[in-house]
């Protein structure tokens, strides 16, 4: 019965643990809307929360491991439970930085690009979104896990084409004027591409996780 | 009493190394994949074994007598010595050997030395049963792999949870694995001793207790000394085997090598057959090292694993034929020495 008991509390630790993953993803949107939109107290509320939510999802993946290893659970697999679960953190990891960055630099984004910005968020939350379906569905279902995988590799393909265009556009419009302003676009656009390389990364040992464990 | 022990002490060593060998076929999987831990798989293997020898090592044990009956106990102690001896040798060889066939070798050499014609219908019962051994395993294999894939995938269940209920499974199935390796395989330790058996009934708070049980008690005591003094190394080398199972292939391979054991030691599931008119399973011992092989090609084949290892089939064919040569012929020669050197009646 312990051993019963122990099973449920590790579900429900992972199930919070993914849950965390996606709402960072939607605080990261959030946030960097209301920051373009010049709603820099919200913006602020959404910095707050992705500090907490950063910090919970570590805590979190420290306390799966050390039970996954204490209570010797899926002895063959949790080698690979916990790559998962450290390179997912590093999609939070990405997702704070970029927040934080827009917070310490304070970046003039030309209304001309605020859009495309939108868009290029959009994107990386869509591929975290199918990230996070593609890791729960590992633990429950491997046959779909593949599906979510190929629409991670769609959206991360998308906002590489959005990334590219808004680069060109930092340093062909006659509007940004400086180079070091030019300079600065193309490092936020980097950052917030990063949250979908990210997620794809996670993806790719995903994919290898489940040939190991296809019956 | 001491010659007496004296004299079982061959059947005893060959108890010892069938723990040592079997318990692995049975846990190593558990064992290696970190499942289970090694002191609960050699606790519950020990105590099922047993309860599996006394309780349900009749029906082999039988046939075996049919094939020949070893009469002097000099002759019983020859016999197990020379049976243990072979599986020694060809381990040592590296070569595949099973208890089963080494004493159906040795008891056909007693036959030949004692001028004993051996029952063929007997032992043509016993070789197709060693044949149908691996591939019945495999038959179930296939089916149970088929049936719980399919289940698991529909019924979404948690990779933990599936965890947690193989590693239950595991551990019941090894204790089914471990009455079976009794029933089955206590006739290759003591079933040459039953017809010489120097041991009176007994009766213990209401349960009696026959010579044949407290023969196959005693054989079970050193299969579990061999489980707890020597299997984890060989549970080690199983495991880094060339066959690497996840636990609930190990699952599926244990529940089906078991299932093969049960079916060809039950005397209440022949019993039942017959009684439905259904055609039934001889009683004879088997090598579960081959119903495990078999088990593993049948999940094998049911993955649609490619380039299977068909060397392997080949090897338990040789087996068949090599083990009992070698050991009709070991046990002739020490017989020899038994009677002419050391004075000893081996045979009435």
């Amino acid at each position: 019965m312990k051993l019963l008991g122990q099973a449920k509390d590790l579900i429900s630790e992972i199930d919070i643990f993914w849950d965390n993953i996606s709402r960072s993803a939607l605080v990261f949107r959030a946030g960097l809307n209301n920051y373009l939109d010049g709603k820099i107290e919200r913006f602020q509320s959404d910095l707050k929360d992705i500090r907490k939510l950063e910090s919970d999802t570590d805590s979190k993946r420290r306390e799966i491991k050390y039970k996954l290893y204490s209570h010797m659970l899926i002895p063959e697999s949790r080698g690979d439970v916990l790559g998962l679960l450290e390179t997912t953190d590093n999609v939070v990891d990405s997702i704070k930085k970029a927040l934080l960055q827009f917070d310490i630099e304070k970046p003039e984004i030309p209304d001309l690009l605020k859009e495309e910005f939108k868009e290029l968020a959009q994107l990386s939350v869509n591929t975290v979104d199918e990230m996070v379906l593609a890791s729960r569905a590992f633990f429950r279902e491997i046959s779909i896990v593949n599906d979510h995988i190929n629409k991670v590799h769609y959206y991360e393909h998308e906002a590489d084409k959005v990334e590219e265009e808004l680069k060109r556009k930092a340093f062909n419009l006659e509007i940004i004027t400086t180079l070091s302003w030019k300079v600065q676009l193309r490092y936020f656009v980097e950052r917030l591409a990063r949250v979908s390389d990210e997620a794809e990364a996670v993806c790719d040992r995903l994919s290898v996780y489940v040939i190991k464990r296809s019956f | 009493m001491d010659t007496i022990l004296i004299f079982l002490s061959s059947g005893l060593f060959l108890g010892w190394s069938l723990g040592a060998n079997d318990a692995a076929n049975v846990f190593g999987t558990a064992v290696t994949t970190k499942m289970l831990k090694f002191k609960w798989a050699a606790i519950i293997c020990s105590i099922f074994v047993i309860i599996g020898a006394v309780i349900g090592g009749a029906g082999a044990s039988n046939t075996l007598g049919k094939l020949g009956s070893v009469n002097a106990i000099a002759g019983s102690f020859t016999v197990a010595l020379a049976a243990g001896l072979t599986v020694f040798l060809m381990t040592r060889l590296k070569l595949p050997v099973s208890t089963s066939q080494a004493i159906v070798g040795a008891i056909i050499g007693w036959n030949f030395f004692s001028g004993l014609k051996t029952d063929i219908s007997t032992l043509t019962k016993i070789v197709y049963t060693w044949v149908l051994c691996p591939i019945l395993a495999a038959i179930f294999g296939f089916i149970l792999y088929k049936f719980l894939i399919t289940n698991i995938r529909r019924s979404k269940i948690h990779m933990i949870r599936i965890d947690q209920y193989t590693r239950i499974g595991l551990i019941f199935v090894g204790a089914f694995g471990s009455y079976s390796l009794g029933a089955n395989n206590i006739a290759n330790v003591m079933g040459v001793f039953v017809p010489v058996s120097p041991f009176k009934s007994i009766n213990i708070a209401g349960f009696t207790f026959s010579n044949m049980s407290i023969l196959f008690f005693l054989g079970a005591v050193a299969i579990s000394l061999g489980v707890f003094t020597y299997s984890r190394k060989v549970m080690t080398t199983v495991g880094a085997d060339i066959f690497r199972l996840s636990p609930l292939d190990a699952f599926i391979v244990v529940l089906s090598s078991s299932l093969v054991l049960f079916i060809f030691a039950s005397e209440g599931l022949k019993a039942f057959l017959i009684s439905y008119g259904l055609p039934s399973f001889p009683l004879v011992p088997v090598s579960s090292s081959q119903a495990v092989v078999g088990a593993i090609l049948g999940i094998a084949i049911a993955k649609g694993v490619k380039n299977l290892n068909f060397g392997v089939i080949g090897k338990i064919g040789v087996g068949w034929v090599l083990t009992p040569f070698i050991s009709g012929v070991i046990t002739f020669i020490m017989l020899f020495f038994m009677q002419n050197v050391f004075m000893q009646k081996v045979f009435l």
